[in-house]
Order: structure tokens, then sequence, then C-alpha cells
């Protein structure tokens, strides 16, 4: 288990199309991967269930994953989130 | 990720749920946090006894206790008020719509405490007030799954993303079931008991489907087809075949698992190419409503075999 704090950074959050790009990184992992903000913690792999967080832009969340490739998949999201999106 | 969290409802969201007027508004009085879902009816503290006077809590005066206090002189019934409103109460409402005596005005001016006022009756309010207090406060969780109704049995579907939780949900609601949530859950720990599962606002009605997209559920399904939230009374655990994994054959256990604190039923079922899941949902839900009605087939089959068993052994 790996995990580590974020806020995310670009201009509309993680909104329908940079939600997508994020579930898609996510999906090249092995392992389980989750977003926490606040009281709820969502499979990152799952459009709905990262929309259903409604994160905008400085929202406070935290990668958690489990998993072989637990540390790549956090560090290849955090690095995502932190650099508006682009890759 | 089960950890619970304290939370709070804010008074302004009480007041608009129950469409309360306001007869005195105290400082900031709509973001007063309210943590406990006890009322106060204060007959006790009005009369001046206060060991266990929880300051927490909202207090309701009904018919009773605004008797009690018309009785009073003018002069009692400044003090009386005085003691219980110097207490930081988040709140004092009153029932029947009852006019509230110019002493307490008095008092909830002085002390800067949040009068309110319902025409409804004393009981029925304070249970009413007390259920959604509960509902507010209760501790929550999101999972990630499908939740759907099921021949009336709230089922949720649990498995690793890509084993087809979708695909058998849309089949079901092809079948005339219902969905409540997809993808992400949220469950509330109700004060009663139970587990109730709804969609998180955003993502109500919506499905994902790999290949489609995102559709919308009571548009291509009707309105039939969606619920907004449904009690959760049985895990399902959908998981790849495994050739060498032991399957429950007998069901004679029944299995549980547990959610905030909460015990449901849970069963595990693989999942292989050509196997009609959605049917065996179908079966599943059936079978856990049989159960809860007392019977078990596994359990009546072993009985049967025992009285067999027992009339054809060798004197």
């Amino acid at each position: 288990m790996y995990s580590q704090d974020a806020v995310v950074n670009n201009q509309v959050g993680l909104h329908a199309r940079p939600a997508t790009f994020f579930i898609q990184k996510a999906n090249e992992f092995k392992s389980s991967i989750w977003v926490e903000k606040d009281e709820r913690k969502v499979n990152a792999k799952s459009l709905l269930g990262v929309l259903s967080l409604g994160i905008v832009k400085g929202t406070p969340i935290k990668l958690i994953a489990d998993g072989p490739d637990e540390k790549q998949a956090v560090e290849a999201l955090y690095q995502m989130i932190s650099s508006d999106f682009t890759e | 990720m089960e950890e619970k969290k304290i939370k709070s409802v804010k008074l302004g969201e009480i007041i608009r749920e129950f469409d309360l007027e306001i007869l005195h508004k105290g400082t900031d009085y709509e973001n007063v946090p309210l943590w406990t879902l006890d009322v106060n009816r204060p007959g006790l503290p009005l009369s001046g006894f206060f060991e266990h006077f929880d300051t927490q809590r909202l207090l309701l005066m009904g018919l009773t206790e605004s008797s009690f206090v018309r009785d009073m002189t003018p002069e009692q019934r400044r003090e009386s008020f005085e003691r219980l409103l110097a207490y930081p109460v988040p709140g004092l409402i009153f029932t029947r719509g009852i006019d509230p005596t110019d002493e307490c005005m008095e008092m909830a001016r002085k002390y800067d405490r949040t009068v309110l006022r319902t025409q409804r009756q004393t009981s029925a309010f304070m249970s009413s007030l007390i259920t959604s207090l509960g509902n507010h406060l209760a501790p929550q969780i999101t999972r990630s799954g499908v939740m759907m109704e099921v021949h009336g049995e709230g089922v949720l579907l649990q498995g690793e993303s890509g084993v087809g939780k979708s695909e058998v949900a849309i089949e079901l609601l092809k079948r005339g079931h219902r969905l409540i949530a997809d993808d992400a859950v949220d469950i509330k720990a109700t004060s009663y008991g139970v587990l109730m599962a709804s969609a998180p606002v955003l993502i109500s009605q919506y499905m994902e489907l790999r290949g489609i997209g995102v559709i919308d559920v009571s548009q291509l399904f009707g309105m039939v087809a969606v619920k907004p939230k449904q009690q959760i009374e049985l895990v399902i655990h959908l998981e790849p075949w495994d050739d060498h994994a032991v399957y429950d054959r007998l069901g004679l256990e029944t299995h549980s698992e547990e959610l905030l604190g909460i015990q449901v039923p849970s069963i595990t079922i693989p999942v292989k190419p050509g196997r009609n899941l959605a049917s065996i949902v179908e079966v599943a839900a059936m079978n856990n409503r049989n159960r809860k009605l007392g019977h078990n087939a596994a359990l009546e089959l072993t009985e049967r075999m025992d009285r067999l068993f027992q009339e054809q052994q060798p004197e």
C-alpha cells in the first residue's frame, strides 16, 4: 500500500475530459488505485467514480495504490495532476 | 476506508428541510452545527433541574412546556428562561404554532439564541426531526461497485474493474430491475441499524459502459429503472472463475460481511463466459429473500436426508 497527498492544480479540476485522461493513466497499472477526498474513496480506474467526487481546482486529495506497481502508479498520477495534465 | 468521522449538520439545513419559521435569529444561526440526533423537551430544565442537561441538543417547546411556563409569574418566567438560555443551546423550537412568551424572546435576544417555530404537533415533529438528524449524522463511506434493486432486494455488486459488473447491471435493467448507483456508491449506516445506499449527486442515474461511454439510465430505460436510495440487503462479489477455487455448493452457511459496523449477507459468484450472470443475481436475490422469510433450501435438503437416512438405518 502506497499513498500520497496531492492538490489538483489545473484550471478546471477533474472535470469530465481531464478525468478521462486520469483514469486512462490509472488503467495502465496493475495495482488497485483509489482517490480519496474527505470521507469518500473511489476507484481511480472508474470514470463515474472519479467524477462523483467533484474535484475542483485546489481540492486536496489522496492517491492510494495497492499492488505490484503501486509506487509507480501513485507517482505517475501525482505527476499528472500536478502538471496541469500535460504529459 | 472504514474509519468513521464525526459529522454535523447545519441548523440552516434543518430549518429549510422542515420549513421552520424564524422568530429570532442568533448570530450566524444558519451555520450553527448540530452534532447529535437527540433532542430535548426542556420541562425539567425550565423548572431548574439541569443535571445531564446536554447543551448540544435542540430544545422543543410543546404544549406541556408552554402551559407550564404560562402558569408562572413574569418574574419566574424571566428567571427560568434566563437559566435555560444562558446555556449555549443551538436553538429553541416551538411546536403547534405556539407563541413564545415575551420573557422567552427577551432572553433569546439577551443570550443571542435562535428561536424557531413549526405548526406541527410535538411528537410527530420530534420523531421526524430525530429521523432526519439521524440520517444527516449517519456515518458514511463510498464504495466502488454497482447498487441495484433486484426483485425488491437491495443488491450491491462488487468486483474488480473489468469483471463485468456493468454488463450484469444492464441485463438486470432490461429485465425491469432498478439502478441506484454505478461505480461509486454512498453508503450510510442509519440510526436504526440498516445500510442505505444512494448515488453521489453528480453521477446519479448515470452508468458508464466501456466503448459506449456515459449513458443516462432514466432516459434510456425510463423512470421506472432508477431509484434514489435503497437498503443494502445482499453483497455479491463477482470474481473470475478459477478452476481450482472451491465454491459454495450447498449454501448451508450464511456468509456475511461488515460495512460500517453492520453485518450484511454476502456471496461470491464466479464469472465465466457464457454464464448468464443476470439470472444468477436474480436467483441470489430471491434466495436471500426466501432466507429472510425463514426458509433455507440447503438446510431443508439436509433435514430431508437426515430423515431418510434414519428411517433406513438397519436395526
